[in-house]
């Protein structure tokens, strides 16, 4: 497709309510567009200037807010600006001290019982979409939504297939569930549009814990087939199995 | 010196809050906090403290309490009936708790969230930096009986101020700004937007509040498609079937529905008072306007403590009238008045 080869877009600048910037580097998710997110938003974080209260990252974009008695848009915006100008950002690195993480699923089952329907979209068998799913060697994109919770892509182009318009009226806590070329592993129990096809014992925050957060941005995520007897018997590790490896 | 505060009853929907815990959007947590942000800086003028002590929020019914020792302490928010040992006292104002003495607080007549503050703040666990329940991210849990708060060192000194609130607790107009997505939707249905009369629905909670209306849904062009993106408090996202809901204090960190506008910080208040039915309308406003009457909320708010004026207390319902130094009824701001 040649729009893809295209170059990056330009980085855009916007309002986020009142005291709040984006630079956004794309309309669309791409591996360029987040690779530059985090980048950029790493920067941020150590330029702190005066008056910035909060950064964080979307799929592709970086946010800003900041307090309006000690900064105001348009000097923030000269900043920004000039941040952007210093390097190209979508030729950045991913963060450092990345691992990989496999996690154990059950694929289908009444543990997930979307998995037919998410198969069907994406035109496979149930078996080809469970090879497919844990073949798969997913990264953390963003965390969002809900504490700790990871947007993981990309999946091959068939799971290009869209959410539901009729909203799940709930979705356990550790749900696997698939939409628009990405999993979204659910740390706490809500309704969602996305799909239901595995699930997972891992606890994804843990407030009390010292380290709060399973996953960062830019760890990678596989997860691996395992049988409803064999979850149960996870379920009580507070990582449900998971094992992770440093990425170097 | 601290002191302690035991819950003999408890409404449902009640948890210690503060301003929240900013710094970890980057993980999924909204900065969460109290619903009414202003209750906070009220109580706090009125106890003479900082504003960013943890206080008790009461989700449209209050509950019972018992003081275990001398507790300065302040009502503010959506007004409820209170009494202490059976003596009716007066909301947005500060009252002695004695040790021993119940303190008993009733439905709100007005608005969705009471608050009660004490001298001090609640010293209750901190998770993340913050004291503020956070029920959405499975942060704290709601108070219930049997439950003993703790409470700071109280450096401050009396009791029997008030403070005249900003009526936020029957709806009104609520100022508005575009934001990332506003572009998303036609001129036509913004404007229909601004002309429509709102009620706020009976479903909402510290999340959000659905808006109802009459007439159709509001729908951007083609959206399907928007990228997840940050949402921030006061986002008003309009879901599949058109009905706008306004994001609160305790929302999603991201989202992929299309938001028709941001309420302006210091009118968040009012929408998340607003109790179930009562009417809203919205009004875009320029972002240099917002900005403005932003910087000027955030003066009027390190002000409110020379607001406050010396309660002046009915004669009819004091008990131990001959104990009182009276001036034309007025009680000198030092004393404590129960």
């Amino acid at each position: 497709m040649a729009e893809e080869r295209a170059a990056p877009p330009v980085p855009e600048i916007r309002t986020v309510g009142v005291d709040g910037m984006l630079v956004s580097f794309g309309s669309r998710l791409s591996e360029p567009a987040n690779r530059a997110a985090l980048a950029f938003r790493a920067a941020l974080a150590e330029a702190s200037w005066d008056g910035v209260e909060e950064v964080s990252t979307s799929l592709v974009s970086a946010y800003v807010r900041f307090d309006l008695r000690h900064l105001d848009h348009a000097a923030l915006r000269a900043r920004l600006e000039a941040l952007l100008a210093q390097r190209d950002w979508y030729a950045a690195a991913l963060p450092g001290q990345r691992r990989l993480w496999r996690i154990p699923a059950v694929f289908g089952t009444d543990l997930a019982p979307q998995l037919p329907q998410a198969a069907e979209a994406a035109g496979m068998t149930e078996a080809e979409a469970v090879a497919s799913l844990s073949a798969a060697r997913v990264r953390v994109q963003t965390i969002g939504f809900a504490p700790g919770q990871p947007y993981l892509g990309e999946l091959p182009e068939a799971w290009d297939i869209p959410r539901q318009s009729q909203l799940t009226t709930r979705i356990p806590e550790g749900a696997l569930a698939v939409a628009i070329r990405q999993l979204v592993l659910f740390s706490v129990a809500t309704p969602t549009g996305w799909m239901h096809a595995g699930q997972t014992a891992v606890r994804l925050f843990r407030p009390d814990a010292e380290e709060p957060f399973l996953l960062r941005p830019g760890d990678e995520v596989q997860f691996t087939p395992v049988t409803p007897e064999e979850l149960q018997g996870l379920r009580r590790d507070p990582l449900g199995g998971a094992k992770a490896e440093e990425l170097s | 010196m601290t002191g302690s505060l035991t819950i003999l009853r408890a409404g449902p929907g009640m948890t210690v809050q503060d301003l929240g815990r900013p710094g970890w959007l980057e993980y999924g947590v909204s900065r969460g906090g109290a619903a009414d942000r202003l209750a906070l800086a009220e109580g706090a003028a009125l106890l003479g403290q900082v504003a960013d002590l943890a206080a008790v929020e009461m989700a449209g019914l209050g509950g019972e309490f018992q003081a275990d020792s001398d507790l300065r302490i302040a009502l503010t928010g959506a007004p409820m009936r209170a009494s202490i040992d059976g003596t009716a006292v007066a909301w947005n104002a500060s009252h002695l708790l004695p040790a021993g003495a119940r303190l008993t607080i009733g439905a709100a007549q007005s608005g969705s969230y009471g608050y009660l503050h004490v001298g001090g703040g609640f010293q209750t666990p901190e998770h993340l930096g913050a004291r503020s329940a956070h029920l959405a991210a499975g942060i704290g849990a709601a108070l219930a009986e049997g439950d003993v708060l703790v409470t700071g060192p109280d450096s401050g000194r009396g009791t029997g101020l008030g403070l005249t609130p900003e009526n936020r607790f029957e709806g009104g107009t609520v100022r508005v700004v575009a934001s990332l997505q506003t572009a998303l939707f036609p001129q036509a249905e913004l404007e229909r937007f601004e002309g429509t009369v709102f009620r706020r629905g009976a479903r909402g909670n510290r999340m959000g509040v659905p808006l109802e209306s009459d007439g159709e849904g509001f729908r951007p062009d083609g959206a399907r498609t928007v990228v997840s993106e940050v949402i921030v408090p006061g986002d008003i996202q309009v879901t599949g079937d058109g009905t706008p809901y306004v994001l609160l204090s305790e929302c999603q960190t991201t989202g992929g529905y299309p938001r028709i506008g941001t309420v302006v910080p210091c009118d968040l208040p009012l929408l998340a008072q607003a109790a179930a039915g009562a009417e809203l309308h919205f009004r875009f406003i320029p972002l240099e306007e917002a900005v403005g009457l932003e910087r000027a909320e955030a003066e009027r708010c390190e002000g409110l403590r020379s607001r406050c004026y010396p309660l002046i207390r009915d004669p009819r319902s004091m008990t131990n009238l001959l104990s009182y130094q009276l001036i034309s009824g007025v009680i000198a701001g030092e004393e404590d008045v129960l």
